[in-house]
């Protein structure tokens, strides 16, 4: 579903925060992405959504070249793909309910359908009864079940997450994986960037080691 | 074949939903735009107050030239004239001729300027002094400038006029076209000064309209970064905006055109008094449904035009962080 073929990414300053990296994500997989800061996990993610462009090599998605996708078709590459924070990025200014909604919103979907699908999106996360709260009303944990209600909300086929559990004690990270867990049973491929080591270990899956912009282990 | 049909039918109802949610989203985008206005009154009334000021200003002004020009029109013939009498004829004969004219009813003043009086002001002027000097005797006609009474009907004035023309001791009648020439020039002058106002007041509320909305786009920063990592397209992030300077546009329109109501009114009674003092003949202009159009028209123009020129510079630099 994914391939990076021998991708650099070079930034301004001429520092390369990916050097030379290739692999392969086949569908319905869920792969942790692990490394030091600075090892090029983000910018590996922020290709993929196309955040940043490749300076060499080539980014695929479903057999697409994606580092040459015109500018106007990158919103189309985006609606294919959930994304959760590490900060969430909620709006504050929103009820849970339009948070989740956004994607849908943004998809042009009825508002019959949205109504169904985020309620369902809330049930999946539980936290059904907070519809009509605001974000800062919540827990951060509830804050990001909602973050991750929101990426699942479109039935996206590919999840992406960054750090998704950096600011959450590891009862609430066991309950966010657990969550992503039974997301990927249901056939979506995940790419999870977290240097949660535990956790990896206890839910299992592949590994990539990224350090210092190549891929280490995998 | 049957299942082709079918196929072909739903693709058509998907189509049409697709649109019917389009339009959808396009009315909530509107009425967000109105409520997101709403909800900070002042800032919105004082924008709204701007914009309307600027775009009746203007407007007003025009008023005011339009009808600068149906009143020169109507003043066609109420005009001075003035009577030249004959080579030879003398002072004595041209003051009793000046007494006669100045006993006609319709006749208000006259002023009378000697054939001698004539040559002095030639004399003064700098470029004809050395002609008027090389002359041996004055070839200058007296003249008698008569100021018609306000009231003088229009036929009255002409057959005084005949009257004069046909006068053993009268060279020439001829209108006095001078000051109406003037006040032309003036009116042609104030045209295109209204001209020049319409396109700085409009650059200005373009200019306002901008800056709203700029401020409105920093403001929701955090919605156009999230919506564009969720695959926003551009149309998408825009819409709001465009829909938000379409309401200032508008409600700006509508205010400059409650303005000029009340200030045609205000003008009402000294405008009146005018074409009393004038003798009539002319119907001022008011408000007209094409004015009203016009200001609207521009009003939404400079509006839309505002909104297009802020999120065009500043929508673009927003791309999403993480």
């Amino acid at each position: 579903m994914i391939r990076f073929d021998k991708v650099t990414k070079r930034y301004n300053q001429g520092r390369d925060a990916l050097r030379n990296v290739s692999f392969d994500i086949d569908s319905g997989e869920l792969i942790f992405l692990t490394g030091h800061s600075g090892a090029g996990k983000s910018t590996l993610l922020k290709l993929i959504t196309l955040i940043e462009r490749p300076t060499h090599g080539q980014v695929l998605v479903e057999g697409r070249n994606i580092g040459r996708l015109p500018r106007q078709r990158i919103p189309a590459h985006r609606r294919q793909i959930g994304m959760v924070f590490q900060d969430h990025k909620l709006l504050k200014d929103r009820t849970v309910f339009e948070n989740i909604a956004l994607p849908m919103v943004i998809a042009n979907y009825a508002q019959r359908e949205i109504r169904g699908r985020v309620r369902a999106a809330l049930d999946y996360v539980g936290l059904q009864n907070k519809e009509t709260h605001t974000p800062a009303m919540l827990s951060t944990g509830e804050q990001q079940r909602i973050g991750i209600a929101r990426a699942i909300v479109a039935r996206p086929k590919l999840l992406i997450a960054d750090e998704p559990t950096g600011n959450l004690d590891p009862q609430l990270s066991l309950d966010i994986m657990n969550l992503f867990r039974r997301f990927n049973e249901v056939g979506v491929t995940m790419l999870i960037a977290t240097h949660d080591l535990g956790l990896i270990e206890q839910l299992g899956g592949r590994l990539i080691v990224l350090e210092n912009g190549e891929i280490k282990a995998d | 074949m049957v299942k082709l049909r079918r196929t072909e039918e739903l693709t058509e109802l998907r189509m049409l939903r697709t649109v019917n949610n389009y339009l959808i989203r396009h009315a909530q985008n509107c009425l967000g735009a109105l409520g997101n206005m709403v909800r900070k009154p002042i800032a919105s009334m004082l924008t709204i107050t701007v914009i309307g000021i600027a775009l009746a200003l203007p407007s007003a002004l025009s008023i005011i030239v339009r009808n600068g020009q149906a009143l020169a029109g109507g003043l066609e013939d109420l005009r001075d004239f003035s009577v030249y009498t004959k080579p030879g004829v003398s002072l004595g004969q041209a003051e009793d001729l000046r007494t006669r004219i100045d006993n006609e009813t319709v006749v208000r003043s006259t002023q009378f300027i000697s054939a001698s009086e004539a040559l002095e002001e030639f004399r003064d002027d700098e470029e004809l002094s050395d002609l008027v000097r090389a002359l041996t005797d004055n070839p200058l006609p007296h003249t008698i400038v008569v100021r018609p009474t306000l009231d003088a009907q229009p036929a009255t004035l002409k057959a005084l006029k005949n009257l004069l023309v046909q006068h053993p001791l009268v060279d020439l009648v001829k209108l006095d076209t001078e000051w109406v020439q003037r006040f032309s020039a003036i009116l042609d002058f104030a045209r295109r000064a209204v001209w020049v106002a319409t396109i700085l007041l409009g650059g200005a509320v373009i200019i306002i309209i901008g800056n709203t909305i700029r401020l409105d786009i920093e403001n929701r920063r955090a919605e156009i970064e999230v919506s564009k990592l969720f695959g926003a397209s551009d149309g998408f992030v825009r819409r709001p905006f465009l829909y938000t300077g379409f309401w200032y546009g508008l409600f700006g329109g509508i205010l400059a055109s409650l303005l000029l109501v009340l200030s045609m009114w205000l003008l009402n009674g000294p405008v009146e008094r005018l074409i009393r003092l004038y003798g009539g003949g002319f119907e001022p202009f008011g408000i007209d449904g094409r004015t009203l159009l016009t200001i609207f028209s521009i009003g939404l123009l400079v509006g839309l035009s505002g909104a297009w020129l802020a999120v065009a510079r500043h929508l673009a630099a927003i791309q999403p962080r993480v």
